[in-house]
């Protein structure tokens, strides 16, 4: 082993960090290191595709006959919109499980040891849970194809839809790395996560129309934002007939509006708690 | 000299318990203090407070003049850390790790890569480079994970354990590293449990116990302060055992006894070599012939009995004989012992 120095031959005086410059630039390397282990672990990523495809197949040919979602619009066609939205929320479990590892893994201490934006580790690794989601979209997109849902509105209308799709996965994204950062380990955090998934997606009109729920959950079914990207994306994709005219109520007539102002709602609060949070979290 | 580490009476609990209660430390210039202690002491606590991952309760720390509370990301800047277990990205390569601490730090590509290119050949790990760090043996990972510590070229260097969990050559190893490091100019803090290490590596020792420093000084100061010096000889013939026991007398400022093995006598002194020498003249000049004579001096596994009233082997039986144990594990240790 030759010589080692602290000193480095040339190694220049770190610049001191600031602005949302400087978070964009740690939040890229950070980004990438989330991106280089996509590809040293593939496995992952198979597995993170493969339940979208599972989902629009069991759907369409399980529950496909014995749900009639009104007009002239088969369920499939329906149900697609529906399971485009339930995926992208579901990965955003994504988000939180790669924080809460690093978290065990003692690698924040490092991160948080380093002169870096205080923001960037977060801001990197919802940036790059962004690559996945949109490949799960292409796949499910694909299969929804084979099995029969066509995008009918046009290429501006249909690419409208999926950038909802993932702004709003965005949006929950920065939830569950807050939530990456409260629990312990990362086995905690599925569980953690589903009890605020399930209810979501499960409790809106993804799967089942409006009208069959019960009047006190449908209230909750009406004003949740998972229904509102549902009825987005339905629209966006024309996978609603239009003879139906949407439910009476203001966050289902204007859906993407609405939509979006649950994203502005969700990252004020979540982005300064999580950063916060992570301005505290350190490994025990 | 200037001070490069300056903490005073920091306090920091976790609930209910206490991990530290008040602790002092001063590290100047291009010296090493090593901080000595048992599972569960404070040891990581004040590593913590002093790499601004977690906020004092009370008290103040300084770092290369910048207080750690009030401007964070100026001692950031100025330290490098290198944590109990090595917290590299095991998906990431060698260099891969070693560019992204660089760009983090700041540094730009062209430097960053420069940089971790430098760093693996220093440590041995230019070959291991563009593997994957979770195919490294453990002892590589410390080295990869104190290049990561060194990226930037802190002036203060705190490295956390760095030896706990590894093989005895990889020790060395390490050890060789840090002394290189040390002689480059460096101002380290190094936590340990190992007492050897400390002594080996370190300009002045702070042993702590319980969240305070119970005792501090150089390794020497500290194995006087609990005395016990001793002469020890071994007579060629027993039969001159009386004629020894006088002889040993005139220099001994306590009892004369019997070695535990038997075979010889110990001789309490407090002159150190000079006492080893004024038995060696007497003995010569009776024409007593020994066949082993020797000035022992406390161990520091002796200095830490001493001060604590127990071992410092007494948490961790099995530290150290396996590269097993990990840091996760560890820490769970330092909780439960921290609670009790």
């Amino acid at each position: 082993m030759s010589t080692v120095t602290s000193t480095g031959s040339s190694t220049p005086t770190p610049p001191r960090r600031g602005g949302p410059a400087r978070a964009a630039s740690d939040g890229w390397v950070v980004a990438k290191r989330n991106l280089i282990k996509i590809k040293r672990v593939p496995e992952v990523l198979v597995f993170v595709l493969i339940s979208p495809i599972m989902f629009v197949l069991l759907f369409a040919y399980v529950f496909g006959g014995a749900i009639d979602p009104g007009g002239d619009v088969p369920y499939r066609e329906f149900l697609i919109g529906g399971i485009f939205a339930q995926t992208v929320v579901f990965g955003a479990t994504f988000t939180g499980a790669g924080i809460a590892e690093d978290m065990q893994k003692g690698i924040i201490d490092r991160f948080r040891s380093l002169p870096m934006s205080p923001s960037a580790v977060l801001v990197g690794r919802t940036a790059s849970d962004v690559v996945y989601n949109v490949l799960s979209l292409i796949i499910m997109a694909l299969t929804g194809l084979v099995v029969g849902w066509r995008a009918r509105e046009g290429v501006i209308d249909m690419l409208a839809g999926f950038l909802l799709l993932l702004v709003f996965a965005y949006a929950i994204s920065w939830v569950m790395a807050w939530v990456g950062l409260l629990v312990p380990s990362v086995e905690v955090i599925n569980n953690a996560s589903f009890i605020v998934i399930f209810p979501l997606t499960f409790v809106s009109n993804a799967f089942v129309p409006l009208e069959s729920f019960s009047s006190g959950l449908r209230v909750f079914v009406e004003w949740n934002p998972v229904s509102a990207l549902t009825q987005a994306s339905r629209e966006l994709f024309g996978n609603i007939d239009p003879s139906v005219p949407a439910p009476d109520v203001w966050s289902l007539q204007h859906p993407a509006l609405y939509t979006l102002l649950w994203v502005v709602l969700i990252l004020a609060v979540f982005v300064p708690l999580s950063v916060r949070q992570y301005g505290r979290a350190s490994s025990k | 000299m200037t001070d490069m580490i300056r903490a005073e009476g920091l306090v920091k609990s976790y609930g209910k318990v206490k991990a530290l209660r008040g602790l002092d430390l001063v590290v100047p210039e291009g010296t090493v203090l090593a901080l000595l202690g048992p599972n569960g002491a404070g040891k990581t606590t004040a590593v913590k407070l002093l790499a601004t991952l977690q906020k004092p309760d009370a008290g103040r720390a300084e770092v290369a003049g910048v207080d750690v509370v009030g401007d964070p990301d100026g001692v950031r800047a100025r330290i490098g850390l290198s944590g109990q277990y090595a917290a590299v990205d095991e998906q990431l390569t060698g260099f891969e790790n070693l560019e992204m601490v660089g760009r983090l730090y700041g540094l730009g590509r062209a430097a960053s890569r420069r940089r971790a290119t430098e760093l693996l050949d220093r440590f041995d790990l230019a070959e291991a480079g563009s593997r994957p760090s979770k195919t490294y043996s453990g002892g590589m990972r410390r080295r990869l994970d104190l290049a990561g510590a060194l990226v930037a070229a802190p002036p203060v260097l705190i490295l956390d354990e760095p030896t706990t969990g590894l093989d005895v050559r990889s020790r060395q190893q390490m050890w060789d590293v840090i002394r290189e490091l040390v002689g480059s100019g460096a101002t380290l803090l190094l936590t340990t449990q190992y007492l050897e290490e400390a002594d080996r590596l370190a300009d002045d020792i702070v042993v702590i116990d319980h969240g305070t420093a119970i005792a501090r000084g150089t390794a020497d100061e500290l194995k006087a302060q609990t005395g016990g010096e001793r002469v020890e000889v071994v007579l060629a013939d027993t039969s001159r055992r009386p004629e020894a026991l006088r002889l040993l007398g005139e220099v001994a400022i306590g009892e004369v006894r019997d070695s535990d093995n038997g075979r010889g006598l110990v001789a309490p002194v407090d002159g150190g070599t000079r006492s080893l020498s004024r038995v060696l003249q007497a003995f010569e000049a009776a024409g007593l012939e020994l066949l082993d004579v020797g000035l022992r001096r406390p161990t520091l596994d002796d200095v830490f009995l001493t001060l604590t009233g127990h071992t410092s082997d007494d948490d961790e039986a099995t530290t150290g004989a396996t590269g097993a144990r990990t840091g996760r594990k560890t820490g769970k240790d330092e909780n439960a012992r921290a609670s009790r």
